[in-house]
């Protein structure tokens, strides 16, 4: 018969240490290790980030110990202006690329995909591992930024052309910091390139006996779907940061433009469109942002289901709204170029599908609502995460009405309006993802139990913290403080600085509660109740075998898949669901023809 | 005198319709609501054969996006120079199509040697090696077709143009490599008689997109130069 660990996981159980955490094979250890590197990718942001409010809201004051970061970037403690625009610039690469990418896709999806699907492993476990080590190398890569001899990079994460291309002469960190971000990005892109493939062939052709397309858990086809975005989006931003590195050091034009002055200097390139890095990087940015909140829809579903005891209203429109976002994210790239000089008429066709995407967003969230109108919430760590998650991709959405309109977004182009609208709704509201992913398979990564009190506490001060540090950013922004400044002083600025410093202090406090969380993760993998194989009385296959899995998943057998992924709330049967691969009858057929 | 005999490759088992404790769901796998599991059909393609495709729609929107950078590029100032092809890409090119004949050649004779249809002792890798050999002369050609181009002084930050150039036959070149590179495993495991026909198969699709890609890319340059 056709054996499918012909094709997955050929590998056995490796005894060495190296091969078993270092340069594993196995999806789930891999998955871990992304999960870890994101951790502390994260934690790093975050600290960046605590660094650049405590500067906003009190300029002139010194940080103590920052002189020890950078001697040239902070002299006495004392931030310079380009040191935080390096700081801003780090602070959104760690975020977007080795946190909102690589937790909630490649580490969580990593572990449960091939699980959730019934597979042994990734069909290519030795290009799952460079997937991770490459990405590895491309955050060290990053990191050296830091301690190279002008720093890095200030151009923002978004690195604008012909800022990031014209080299050291535009300012600190625009020469080998920025070659250096760039080489990490690229290296970033072959690391998701070679995950993504796997991804997509796990799910297409490792699917257990049974477990149809529909069968499949949310999760999965988040997942599924998240790939297929990172496989055409990170393409496409490979060759634009070759075509950068070349400008830096072959001295090519691609995206300088003729005749620039920089520093009283005439740059000896000629006739680079500036444009073409911004079409090149919008093209995968704005997918870019769907590839981040998208696995957080399918968790967020796959969690909510399980603890409303019910599906949703339905499963196919759930999964075909999910597709209907990655589709429309090509084609809404331009909404971000608005201000940049393109044709008028451009932005009205990028306006368009800009508002049509919010159609397939909001019946996702009118989904949830009315799954969970009448339906009686286990409440616990998960499944708040999970309603925040709700609250944070509303709100942040909602701001979203009002950037995709050209005549308004001149206003707001460029202000904190727009920071506040992307850390809602795509930062946040992913973490809040991430968050619940944690709470919900913590217990199945690790075999322990996490402090649900503290789960709580974590949930309600990182709710509260962030409305209070995001919501004030619109204000702000209709006020016209514009972003990217590093003190506020012009007379019309003056008046927000209290609003900044209302922001820095809840960011502070909200910070710190993520320590709580830090904490609990660290002692519930070591101190933590040991978790039964199914705690949650959820259905889909990660909850049919051991907390945590064994090596080969489902014990060398391969299982039978009777039913779609969520029955619950089954009358007649043993327990109030039917798990996916237990063959008893169901009465109330909720499978959808 | 010591004789070595090969042993044929070993052959993917048939698959079974009806098991019970294999895997094999995948993607034409059709089960019905009830549960019944008399109509599964138990098949599932080889991953290698849907990783390959995968592998080539990625690399199709990277050139995609090299192709609409030097439209854009082009369009953006009057600097565009155009300048005279290196002739050896021409005999490039015949050199590459004659690759795919030979490895599709050699494709069918390892095939019918792993389903028995052939009956000599020793895997038929003749034809694996001369494309070996033909992909080499490939990017040495191209390598000598830069030496060209800098002949005319033409290097990678001259003109516009010629950054193209240099990069899309560099980043085919790549490609190209890790075809061959793709090549070499399969000989190797054709020898240790492990060789599986579907990772045959995907080197070969492999092959061949490369094939496309170059005349896609000989066009492009050749009407943008």
């Amino acid at each position: 018969m056709h054996d499918m660990s012909a094709h997955a996981a050929q590998h056995h159980a490796p005894t060495s240490f190296i091969r078993k955490y270092i340069f594993s094979l196995d999806h789930k250890v891999i998955g871990k290790q992304y999960y870890g590197l994101a951790l502390i990718a994260v934690y790093i942001g975050m600290a960046i980030s605590w660094l650049m409010r405590f500067h906003l809201a009190w300029t002139n004051a010194r940080i103590p110990g920052l002189q020890w970061l950078s001697s040239v970037g902070a002299p006495g403690g004392l931030m310079t202006p380009e040191y935080y625009l390096e700081l801003m610039t780090m602070h959104g690469t760690i975020m977007v690329f080795f946190v909102l990418t690589t937790a909630p896709f490649a580490g969580f999806g990593n572990f449960f995909l091939p699980i959730q699907v019934g597979a042994e492993d990734m069909p290519f476990p030795r290009f799952n591992m460079m997937s991770f080590w490459i990405t590895f190398v491309a955050f060290c890569v990053l990191m050296s930024a830091f301690f190279v001899g002008d720093g890095p990079p200030l151009s923002g994460w978004t690195a604008y052309a012909p800022l990031s291309a014209v080299g050291a002469i535009a300012g600190p960190g625009q020469g080998t910091g920025q070659v250096l971000w760039a080489i990490s990005i690229a290296l970033f892109c072959v690391g998701q390139l070679l995950g993504s493939l796997n991804f997509i062939t796990t799910t297409l052709d490792l699917r257990t006996k049974g477990m149809t397309l529909m069968r499949m858990p949310l999760t999965v086809w988040a997942w599924f779907i998240t790939s297929c975005m990172g496989l055409t989006a990170f393409a496409v931003l490979l060759p634009a940061c070759i075509l950068l590195i070349l400008d830096h050091v072959a001295g090519t034009s691609f995206f300088i433009a003729s005749g620039l002055v920089i520093n009283d200097k005439m740059l000896p390139h000629s006739g680079g469109s500036t444009l073409l890095w911004q079409h090149l990087f919008w093209f995968f940015g704005h997918p870019e942002v769907y590839i981040a909140i998208v696995p957080g829809v399918g968790i967020v579903s796959h969690v909510l289901i399980t603890n409303m005891r019910r599906p949703l209203l339905s499963h196919k429109v759930m999964i075909g709204c999910m597709g209907a976002l990655a589709f429309l994210s090509y084609m809404v790239y331009g909404h971000h170029m608005f201000v940049s000089g393109m044709n008028p008429f451009s932005g009205l066709v990028f306006s368009f599908p800009t508002l049509v995407i919010t159609i397939p967003a909001t019946i996702i969230v009118l989904i949830w609502i009315f799954s969970l109108y009448g339906s009686k919430l286990r409440i616990n760590s998960a499944s708040l995460f999970a309603l925040g998650f709700i609250s944070m991709f509303v709100s942040g959405g909602v701001s979203g009405f009002f950037l995709a309109q050209p005549s308004l977004d001149i206003y707001l182009h460029a202000t904190y309006f727009v920071v506040g609208h992307f850390h809602m709704v795509m930062a946040v509201a992913a973490l809040f993802g991430i968050f619940t992913g944690t709470y919900f398979w913590f217990p199945k990564m690790t075999g322990h139990m996490m402090n649900e009190s503290l789960g709580k506490l974590h949930f309600w001060l990182t709710f509260v913290g962030t409305y209070a540090i995001f919501m004030p950013f619109h204000y702000l922004g209709m006020a016209g403080n514009v972003r990217r400044y590093q003190a506020f002083v012009d007379d019309y600025m003056q008046p927000l600085l209290g609003v900044h410093k209302f922001i820095t202090i809840a960011a502070l406090l909200t910070g710190a509660a993520q320590l709580i969380f830090l904490y609990n993760l660290i002692h519930s993998r070591f101190r933590g109740a040991p978790a039964p194989p199914n705690p949650w009385e959820a259905t889909s296959l990660e909850w049919t075998m051991p907390s945590p899995p064994p090596f080969d998943n489902f014990g060398g057998k391969h299982p039978v898949v009777y039913h779609d992924p969520y029955q619950y709330g089954i009358e007649g049967s043993s327990n109030d669901y039917v798990m996916q691969d237990s063959p008893e009858q169901i009465h109330t057929v909720r499978d959808e023809k | 005198m010591a004789t070595t005999t090969h042993e044929p490759p070993k052959i993917e088992p048939p698959r079974d319709p009806v098991g019970q404790d294999g895997g094999g769901g995948g993607w034409r796998n059709l089960v019905p609501a009830d549960g019944t599991m008399r109509d599964v059909q138990q098949y599932s393609p080889p991953p290698a054969s849907l990783g390959v495709w995968v592998g080539m729609a990625a690399i199709t929107m990277s050139f995609a996006a090299f192709t609409s950078a030097l439209i854009v590029r082009q369009g953006a100032s009057p600097d565009w120079r155009h300048f005279t092809l290196p002739s050896i890409l021409y005999f490039d090119t015949l050199v590459l199509l004659a690759s795919s004949v030979t490895l599709e050649l050699g494709r069918r004779r390892v095939a019918a040697f792993m389903g028995g249809l052939r009956s000599q002792a020793a895997p038929p890798a003749k034809w694996l090696y001369i494309t070996l050999f033909l992909g080499l002369i490939f990017v040495a050609g191209q390598y000598v077709a830069w030496l060209q181009l800098k002949s005319q002084g033409l290097y990678l930050a001259t003109n516009p143009s010629s950054s193209f150039f240099y990069v899309l036959t560099a980043a085919h070149a790549l490609h190209v490599l890790g075809g061959l590179g793709g090549l070499v495993r399969v000989i190797r495991k054709l020898g240790k008689s492990v060789l599986r026909r579907s990772t045959l198969d995907a080197t070969s699709y492999y092959w061949h997109f490369m094939d496309v890609l170059w005349l896609y890319l000989l066009l492009l340059l050749w009407s943008k130069m």
